[in-house]
């Protein structure tokens, strides 16, 4: 599949909703595997990587589940390009500054990516709408065992899959999931959940991970001890801690719509107001803004059908987005921010004003 | 409050993460976080090098490099990465301290490649026929310890087995060999010491 084939395509978590995906947005599992005896990425020499990344190129396309897959070497891809990749979260900050020796396959549907030559030799990743870590887990179980078959990984008998940063030793696994959680940062119970989340062993950061800057209300939890428990447990340690955020977020937009709908109406309807009126917006403000209308689409202060073109919205208010929709290969921040006000008042227009504020 | 790395710039990054029940803070500038690699949203190495830099140091101490691929403990230092698997084996000791740190006990207790499971099923079967080799030839029946003697014969000459050339899972056997209750192991607890997790903080600790 080439690449304006591939970006054309929906990705799936945008098409398919999954299950819980109104607080669960989704869910992401990524396992780290090296050759046997080849020098990891980082400190192989030139030659060696890229035919390395041949090897493991070819043996990732033989994949059945890479059938009419996306596949290129990363030196073929525009920043801009590798920008998006980054955006729709197939590729990794890391990878996109990858150029020669490099490569990046990903299944038609984009729920599959395979980063060859990032800071491990294979990144093996799977990607689901909603609430869905059981499931992504299997899938990429599955890729593990079908790639084994060709190629020797590094295992260590008592320190089990080894990686270039001891910190994914072991299960070299990473399980992750997005979650959008606006009545929790809307009632200040967040910072306590953080706490709590950390103290079981588990790291939440924001949409990208910079920092802790939580843009739009989105939070990614995931694990950080790889060695030492079996993939299973982890999946259902962290299975666990999101069921319960996912009840504490409930409970919090009920809090807010029984006891605390001023302060609801008031953020969701300056949210519609500036939105639908803005002449230049960043990407931040149009994130946390739209955070606040998908609030109000999931308490049904907004017709249903207004989901999509929302969560769409989240998608495209991104820069690179943004600009491959604009089809320039440069724009300033301030043309970006004047685009991203016009794209977003579009489709706001259509949308009818939120029922509490008629009552 | 400043950068802990550089102590000179305004850190805007903060980090809290839970290592052996401290409670670990790290605060970091943007360039110094950006060095480190905090942006990158699935690699959570960057606290975990800077909470294990001690550790880092203690590599350095000793001046050894990996015998594969050359790498040093300077280098480990400077890149916070390894060079090659075979640098586990070779920092083994400075690693330890790391990785006690950063994770929940030493040994893997996950998923293990289909063809090592299988380098350890058949070691293990040998095992036990060698077993009961040595124990036949002790109750002197002869017939058996023959009809054993061949079956490890070939067993051992890899017939019937694929992976007979796959040198991974030669060295495996023979790493794995002297452990001693080694025949009672099947192949799933194999290599797993069943390390029991603290239960989960219960979930009052939960309760806003
Ligand atoms: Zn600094
Ligand atoms: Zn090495």
């Amino acid at each position: 599949m080439n690449l304006s084939d591939f970006f054309a395509q929906t990705s799936e978590l945008l098409s398919h909703p999954g299950p819980h995906s109104q607080i669960v947005v989704s869910s992401r599992v990524r396992l780290a595997r090296n050759l046997d005896k080849k020098p990891f990425p980082g400190w192989a020499k030139k030659p060696e990587r890229i035919a390395l990344m041949e090897e493991m190129k070819s043996a990732v396309d033989f994949l059945p589940q890479m059938v009419s897959a996306f596949s290129e070497r990363m030196e073929n891809l525009t920043l801009l390009d590798k920008q998006v990749l980054v955006e729709r979260h197939l590729i990794s900050c890391e990878h996109a500054q990858k150029s020669v020796g490099s490569a990046i396959v990903v299944n038609p549907s984009q729920t599959l990516s395979v980063m060859i030559n990032e800071e491990d030799h294979l990144r093996i990743q799977a990607i689901l709408p909603g609430f869905e870590l059981k499931q992504a887990f299997s899938i990429i179980a599955q890729i593990d065992t079908g790639l084994e078959e060709h190629l020797p990984f590094a295992f260590h008998p008592k320190l089990g899959y080894l990686t270039a940063c001891p910190s994914n030793v072991g299960t070299g696994m990473r399980v992750s999931a997005m979650l959008h959680l606006p009545g929790l940062v809307l009632l200040e119970h967040m910072n306590k959940i953080i706490n709590s989340v950390n103290k079981m062993g588990l790291v939440v950061r924001g949409l990208h991970g910079e920092g802790t800057d939580a843009i739009g209300n989105l939070f990614q939890i995931s694990n950080q001890i790889t060695l030492g428990e079996k993939e299973e447990d982890i999946i259902e340690r962290l299975h666990v801690v999101i069921q319960q955020i996912f009840h504490h977020e409930t409970n919090a937009r009920t809090i807010l719509l029984k006891q605390q709908s001023e302060t609801l109406k008031d953020q969701i309807g300056r949210a519609y107001g500036i939105l639908n009126h803005a002449y230049s917006i960043t990407t931040k403000e149009s994130l946390n803004l739209l955070s606040l209308i998908k609030l109000g689409v999931d308490l049904n202060l907004f017709p249903r059908e207004v989901s999509y073109p929302i969560d769409s919205l989240f998608m495209e208010a991104q820069p690179a987005h943004l600009q491959k929709s604009a089809q320039l290969l440069k724009m300033t921040s301030q043309e970006r921010d004047s685009l991203r006000a016009t794209i977003i008042r579009d489709k706001l227009n259509k949308i009818p004003e939120p029922l509490l504020l008629k009552e | 409050m400043f950068c802990d790395v550089c102590n000179t710039k305004e850190a805007t990054v903060f980090l809290t993460q839970m290592i052996e029940g401290n409670v670990q803070k790290l605060n970091l500038c943007e360039s110094c976080s950006k060095l480190q690699g905090v942006h990158d949203p699935m690699g959570f190495a960057l606290a975990d090098m800077l909470l294990g830099l001690g550790a880092a140091q203690e590599i350095e101490k000793t001046s050894i490099s990996c015998p594969v691929c050359g790498f040093s403990q300077r280098d480990f230092k400077k890149r916070g990465r390894l060079g090659c698997g075979a640098c586990y084996d070779t920092f083994t000791e400075g690693l330890s301290v790391m990785l006690r740190n950063m994770h929940r006990g030493m040994v893997h207790t996950g998923k293990v490649p289909i063809k090592i499971a299988a380098a350890y099923k058949r070691a293990s079967e040998l095992e036990k026929l060698k077993k009961l080799l040595t124990s036949a030839i002790q109750k002197e029946e002869y017939e058996e310890a023959g009809a054993y003697r061949d079956l490890i014969q070939k067993i051992e000459s890899g017939e019937g087995d694929h992976e007979k050339s796959n040198d991974t899972c030669q060295k495996i056997i023979q790493e794995m060999l002297p452990l001693e209750d080694f025949s009672k192991t099947t192949v799933e607890k194999f290599s797993i010491k069943p390390l029991k997790l603290p239960p989960p903080e219960s979930s009052e600790d939960f309760l806003l």
